[in-house]
């Protein structure tokens, strides 16, 4: 676990003159992830925000390797890619100690690339998935995703004047990860960054088929000033929208548990992409009471697989 | 050079083809007729005959794309697959060419659905004939064998370095047993050599970027770098076909002519309905008919002058396609042949059949039909036809 101001006196592994946005929650997530390995780690990354505003050709954000292949494969192509490594280590052409890392965003990972990543994960592959979670398929423009939150508006369900914004609750892709037995799942977020950072550093500990899922705030998706990410990913984590957790070799442990749990619409009155909800009362209950009952599962789980 | 004479099938050749090669990494998944190779192939991993990790991915996509990732990281890396297999990799076919990627697919030509339909015809390769991929076809297991032996030399050529798939007829060849001639482990390893990848992603102290973003400033160069690569693809397939002739005692062209010198009728066929049409012209020729098979073994890059350099005395030329390309012209096949054609002025009357798709047979009596339509074209009794079916029902 680091801090913030540690991280900066190392040397950063990925470089300032891309071109993600102002304020963008990746780029920090990325460094969350380079800062937490102490072997050299190669990325492979998904088509998205992340690979199309750090690698135009000529130049390149990353002093590691970086491949990327397509969009919905980010998963596979970096098990080739660890497969190659391990079959190089065993004829001993290769003797370093490298670590593995596929990024895909919320579309790359949720949607488009579940099977890719449930089948590396199911594989065993020793390396570490990291979703970067924003919640909708940003680099095409806004539109919904299988991670967008119920009610949030979207180029592709947008707040219309029949229906209002998303109509269904996003998928819990880290339960689904966390089904895969793998030995460490966790969730976590990008303002978070001692959280973050641990849980990188724990996964790069762990030998086998890792995942996390942060929460990278989206400023034009989600409509905030540039200021505020690191705001968004830690409100959202106060409401229990998202929250932090890990689950090791089965065992449930929520990292952080907010002492006032504030309600959702504290989290979504900051946002532009929520304006037409905060209009739907019933919507919002609905939010609430399915958050409310997440929030009580996850306890639940906690207490249960620490029992077991 | 001692020579192992053997009883295998297709499938079995290209087994033994890989084993031979021993690549570093192996990424597939299964598929009806190809299945087979990997299964046989499985078996070597296990019994510790190779060294391949092999990965048994969920899908063909993954299958490429883990390709993808071993062969940018210093690997030797090798696949097999068919049809819809094929079809569903068909996104990272291009990824695997255009970031310049030697991967080695066994591909089992089989129809594409829908109907589903498992059986031999040639619709899977010919849909990613502009994938990138340099196309080898086989008339025979010993073809499919050999050229896997030489595939991995053309893909990893410093002026080439373009991903390579050797083609085999499903079942005709994939699960016909015929007689194989093998060479030695150590003489076969001599001849394909130590596998040096065109970059490394593992090279962790001279990280590159791989997969960039291209836009409009770079991507046209980008494309005519590999078609630059696919000119000298040519003369690398001839190079190393005329070396396995020294080495082995087959030599290998992008064409293969048969009693075309004095050929007054030339047939164009590939895979394994060339050994059929071989089999028609004996036949003819007895007839005193001067019948001749032009057999297209590599397809990318098209030997379209080497073509035209053959049919030019011709009187008249059938192109033979195993794949419809629903263009109302012809299929694939005899569409690139017309093109040669007129660019190298050569002005013969050329009829266009498409035949045994869904792997509807063709018997040495419809090869003989076309030669026959050839004369009477020849003759001014007829005038060419295109697309003209082959075997359908009365």
């Amino acid at each position: 676990m680091s801090s913030p101001k540690q991280a900066s006196a190392v040397e950063t592994k990925f470089i300032g003159g891309h071109r993600a946005c102002a304020g963008c929650g990746f780029p920090i997530a990325i460094k969350e992830v380079l800062s937490s390995s102490k072997d050299p780690v190669v990325v492979v990354s998904a088509t998205g925000c992340m690979e199309v505003t750090t690698t135009i050709y000529p130049y390149s954000a990353w002093k590691v390797p970086f491949l990327h292949d397509a969009f919905e494969n980010s998963a596979a192509t970096c098990s080739g890619v660890e497969g190659a490594y391990q079959s190089l280590k065993k004829q001993g052409k290769i003797s370093k100690n490298i670590k593995f890392v596929a990024f895909g965003g919320d579309g790359g990972t949720y949607d488009i690339g579940l099977q890719s990543l449930s089948g590396a994960m199911e594989r065993g592959h020793d390396m570490l998935y990291v979703c970067n979670n924003n919640e909708a398929y940003m680099n095409t423009g806004v539109q919904r995703s299988s991670a967008t939150p119920r009610g949030a508006s979207t180029t592709t369900a947008p707040a219309g004047k029949v229906i209002n914004g998303k109509q269904q609750n996003p998928k819990d892709l880290t339960e689904i990860m966390a089904a895969h037995n793998l030995p460490y799942v966790a969730q976590t977020t990008v303002g978070m960054w001692p959280d973050a950072t641990k849980k990188f550093e724990k996964a790069f500990s762990i030998t086998g088929p890792k995942f996390v899922n942060i929460y990278a705030p989206c400023i034009p998706g989600w409509g905030y000033d540039t200021s505020q990410t690191i705001k968004m990913s830690k409100l959202v984590v106060d409401t229990c929208m998202w929250p932090v957790y890990e689950v090791e070799n089965g065992k449930y442990k929520i990292n952080y548990k907010p002492a006032v749990k504030l309600p959702v619409t504290e989290y979504m009155k900051t946002q532009t992409r929520f304006k037409a909800l905060m209009k739907d009362e019933a919507t919002i209950a609905a939010i609430q009471a399915n958050i409310d009952a997440k929030w009580a599962r996850l306890q639940l789980m906690e207490e249960a697989t620490n029992k077991v | 050079m001692e020579k192992t004479i053997a009883a295998k099938t297709g499938n079995e050749a290209m087994a033994e083809a890989m084993r031979q090669i021993n690549p570093d990494v192996c990424a597939a998944y299964p598929i009806t007729p190809a299945t087979e190779i990997m299964q046989i192939f499985a078996g070597f991993v296990n019994d510790g005959k190779v060294k391949t990790n092999l990965i048994t991915v969920e899908s063909e996509h993954s299958a490429m794309s883990a390709c993808v990732g071993s062969a940018a990281s210093g690997a030797r890396t090798m696949t097999a697959t068919s049809s819809q297999g094929l079809a569903l990799m068909h996104e990272i076919l291009f990824i695997a060419s255009g970031i310049r990627l030697p991967i080695v697919m066994a591909d089992v030509n089989r129809a594409l659905s829908a109907p589903i339909n498992i059986h031999c015809d040639h619709s899977d390769t010919m849909a990613e004939r502009d994938s990138g991929w340099i196309q080898i076809f086989s008339e025979n297991s010993q073809e499919a064998y050999d050229s896997m032996l030489q595939a991995n030399r053309i893909a990893e050529h410093k002026d080439v370095i373009t991903p390579v798939m050797v083609t085999t007829d499903g079942f005709i060849i994939s699960h016909g047993m015929e007689r194989l001639e093998m060479y030695p482990d150590a003489e076969v390893q001599k001849f394909v050599g130590e596998y040096k990848g065109p970059y490394n992603v593992l090279d962790v102290d001279h990280p590159i970027t791989v997969g960039s973003i291209v836009l409009t400033d770079y991507y046209l160069e980008y494309k005519k770098a590999q078609h630059e690569a696919m000119k000298a693809a040519k003369r690398v397939i001839l190079e190393v076909g005329k070396e396995f002739g020294k080495t082995f005692g087959r030599e290998y062209g992008l064409i293969e002519t048969y009693k075309t010198d004095d050929a007054d009728f030339i047939v164009i066929a590939m895979g394994s309905t060339a050994g059929t049409a071989k089999a028609a012209i004996e036949e003819l020729r007895l007839e005193g008919i001067k019948a001749g098979l032009l057999k297209i073994r590599v397809f990318r890059p098209f030997p379209a002058e080497e073509i035209a350099a053959v049919l030019a005395k011709a009187k008249a030329v059938a192109v033979l396609d195993r794949c419809e390309s629903m263009s109302n012209q012809a299929g694939p096949v005899a569409t690139e042949v017309k093109a040669g054609l007129y660019d190298a002025g050569v002005k013969v009357p050329l009829a266009s059949y498409i035949y045994g798709l869904g792997g509807r047979e063709i018997y040495i009596e419809d090869i003989k039909n076309v030669y026959r339509e050839l004369k009477a074209i020849a003759d001014g009794k007829s005038k060419p036809e295109q697309a003209k079916y082959i075997g359908l029902k009365a």
